[in-house]
């Protein structure tokens, strides 16, 4: 759980904000400021930035998502680290960004690129050994880890660490915590129902919890529970790992 | 031309048994735990499944060579082996070594690729009996059903189901409990072992070294299946092959524990041949090994992995997709995220074109593959197909197109955000979203869609920025 990876502490980062989190969600990109702030790194926005690609990927679309790679890889490029506020969208660039431009011009600077993108527990914890952020939560909190974290970039035990110590957190931990919450993209358009069925599981394993908030890493997942949540007019609520970090205590 | 298998629709049918999902969710809870035992047992098992993959994939890249060694090992040793270009033959060779030895009767343990190629059909249309002697598969055949998992084909009945069916068609008690079920089973079965001509298994494993089939069951039915019938016929694909006998060390511990969790099967049989004046065993000893497209999947580098699979069942457990549909909802013989590769692989892409999607990609399967094999990938690779034949909807083409233009620059990006403003204003005004148009409508059945924000990040940022001293 100690182990960092063998890099160098960047001073500066660019912000990959991720077109869920700047369309739907910028209170999340904004915490995800603040955090990094805090912990003395210096965050830049590239307004080039667009989106990872992944619903195309994901759909069969590999022309178009290696049309976004392209962008993606020359807009972060010039930057020394890279971190989003997403286990799936990093584990997009990371995991399949390389296959994807492999025999291109662009080959190496994806390959470095994919190594120096991180999502934002894992580069506060890994990169960065930070594990305490000073923020402070009074209440019940579970996690619900993305499938991506936790299984596509391991890192699912970063975002559980900070979260367990925040000031004021009861951490009360999922049942199944590797089950997937039936999001998955286009997925959950075109198998409604199994969706359905998946996210039902997934709140009812919440619901048994007791917790008032459930803390994700992802704003994908954080969607579909919270527009199941908010359709039940459940008292729970969702919030993003930067999110919960970012609160100061009072 | 098979009919298109609509994995949307049937999962609405499968969800609304609500029966068949709490059969589902208790068998699968169960089917975890003893993976995750089986697994946590053996602190090497990591390594194991390793070398489970690197042998497998060499086989697979000299699956010529292995093969032919297979065959001379097993002739000389006075077995015969038959080559099937599909299905079709395969039947009509086994039917055709049926004939040749006046069989009325056959026998059968658990076998998918028999499944594959409906073998049960060919022999029964030319008058010959055929009985399952696996207890799930014999339930499956006395119901007229179908397997609905790789290991446990009626893991979508429960006991009383089977106790029904066993009260009308062997007479025990309607409410009889397993003991006496599997008693009643085995009576009826020991009659059919003692009077069939022929002994018809699939394989779990072709040892090229020793020309021998390997057989992993827990019932003994197996066991009976190859030795009281005077003729045995394994019926198998070719990627079943490995190098080696000692491989079965690597082999039997990761698909025993990945299967049921055990240490091992209560049976492995290594059948190397018919009888050479030994008391029992068949006095004749056929192979038939299939294809039904099997050389084209390895001729595909991409895709090839698929092949490496032993058939059992852990990504079925692990799937959440699986969990709630069960095996039926695949529409074929292959269930679940192996199923939704190799289905469409072996059918085709009009057959079985919902297929490849019918994952979150959660990557649960990958997790407890015995042979690693990277199936969320494969499933993409197969999505990338089913765009490039022309097997999308021009609805979905056009939206992932369009899309993915709109995202290549930044200032479409905006131009794309600030018209969705618009539309979301225009058509949900400030409230919730409750509702979403044509295909997106599922979506919104439970849970609302997320709204716009009325301002995004890069705004904000923007604002941001012009305060001095906030950012350098």
């Amino acid at each position: 759980m100690d182990q960092t990876w063998q890099v160098e502490r960047p001073a500066r980062v660019a912000l990959f904000v991720t077109c869920l989190v700047d369309q739907f969600f910028p209170e999340v990109g904004e915490a995800t400021v603040k955090v990094l702030e805090r912990v003395g790194v210096q965050v830049e926005f590239p307004e080039e930035q667009t989106c990872c690609g992944q619903v195309l990927l994901n759909d069969g679309f590999r022309e178009e998502a290696a049309a976004l790679a392209r962008h993606f890889v020359e807009v972060f490029e010039p930057y020394e680290a890279v971190v989003a506020p997403s286990g799936s969208c990093v584990a997009a660039v990371r995991e399949f960004y390389p296959q994807l431009l492999r025999g291109t011009a662009l080959e190496g600077q994806t390959q470095q690129v994919a190594h120096r993108t991180y999502e934002l527990g894992e580069f506060l914890v890994r990169v960065l050994g930070v594990t305490r952020l000073g923020a402070r939560l009074c209440g019940r909190v579970t996690y619900h880890p993305s499938c991506h974290l936790l299984r596509g970039l391991g890192t699912g035990a970063c975002a559980e660490r900070l979260i367990r110590n925040v000031e004021g957190v009861e951490f009360v931990p999922l049942r199944r915590p590797e089950a997937c919450c039936g999001f998955g993209g286009i997925f959950s358009v075109k198998f409604g129902a199994v969706s359905e069925a998946m996210l039902e599981d997934k709140l009812a394993d919440l619901g048994a919890t007791g917790a008032d908030v459930v803390v994700g890493t992802d704003v994908s997942c954080l969607m579909h529970l919270r527009g199941a949540l908010q359709r039940r007019a459940s008292p729970v609520r969702t919030l993003h790992l930067a999110e919960l970090l970012a609160m100061e205590s009072e | 031309m098979r009919e298109p298998i609509r994995f949307a629709e049937r999962s609405v049918q499968a969800l609304e048994d609500a029966r068949l999902r709490e059969v589902l969710r208790r068998a699968m809870e169960d089917l975890r735990r003893k993976w995750s035992r089986g697994a946590s047992e053996l602190p090497y098992f990591g390594v194991l499944r390793d070398q489970a993959k690197q042998i497998k994939a060499h086989t697979l890249l000299h699956l010529d060579a292995y093969l032919e060694q297979l065959e001379a090992r097993i002739t000389a040793r006075g077995g015969v082996v038959h080559w099937a270009r599909n299905g079709e033959e395969a039947c009509r060779l086994v039917v055709g070594i049926c004939q040749e030895v006046g069989a009325r009767r056959v026998v059968k343990s658990k076998s998918m690729v028999t499944e594959e190629i409906e073998l049960n059909r060919a022999l029964e249309r030319a008058g010959i009996q055929v009985i399952e002697t696996d207890l799930g598969e014999f339930v499956v055949q006395l119901d007229g059903d179908r397997p609905s998992h790789l290991i446990a084909p009626i893991i979508h009945k429960r006991r009383e189901d089977v106790a029904e069916l066993f009260s009308r068609h062997l007479g025990t008690p309607v409410d009889a409990p397993v003991e006496v079920l599997t008693r009643a089973a085995r009576s009826h079965l020991r009659q059919a072992f003692l009077t069939a001509e022929v002994g018809v298994t699939g394989a779990n494993f072709l040892v090229a070294e020793t020309g021998s089939v390997v057989l992993v069951e827990n019932e003994g039915n197996a066991r009976l299946v190859t030795t009281l019938p005077r003729v045995h016929i394994a019926v198998t694909g070719i990627e079943k092959v490995i190098p080696r006998l000692q491989d079965l060390a690597v082999f039997l511990p990761v698909l025993v524990r990945s299967a049921t969790g055990q240490k091992l099967s209560s049976y492995v049989s290594v059948l190397s041949g018919p009888r050479r004046g030994e008391p029992n065993g068949p006095e004749a000893f056929h192979l038939v090994l299939i294809d039904n497209r099997r050389t084209e999947i390895l001729r595909d580098p991409e895709l090839r992995e698929a092949l490496q699979c032993l058939r059992c069942g852990a990504c079925l457990n692990a799937c959440p997709v699986y969990e709630r549909v069960g095996g039926h909802t695949y529409g074929w013989v292959y269930a679940g995220p192996i199923g939704a590769v190799i289905t469409p692989l072996l059918l085709g892409p009009k057959a079985s074109f919902e297929l490849p999607y019918a994952s979150t990609l959660c990557g649960a399967c990958r997790e407890v593959c015995p042979v690693r094999i990277d199936i969320p990938r494969l499933l993409v690779s197969l999505r990338e197909r089913m765009v490039a034949s022309g097997s999308v909807t021009p609805l979905e083409r056009w939206l992932m197109r369009g899309l993915g233009w709109a995202l290549q620059s930044s200032v479409r990006y905006r131009w794309a955000s600030r018209l969705g403003r618009i539309v979301q204003s225009l058509m949900w005004g400030e409230g919730p979203i409750r509702w979403l148009p044509g295909p997106l409508r599922s979506w919104t059945r439970k849970r609302d869609f997320p709204r716009l924000a009325p301002q995004t990040f890069r705004e904000r940022w923007r604002k941001r920025s012009w305060t001095p001293g906030q950012r350098s």
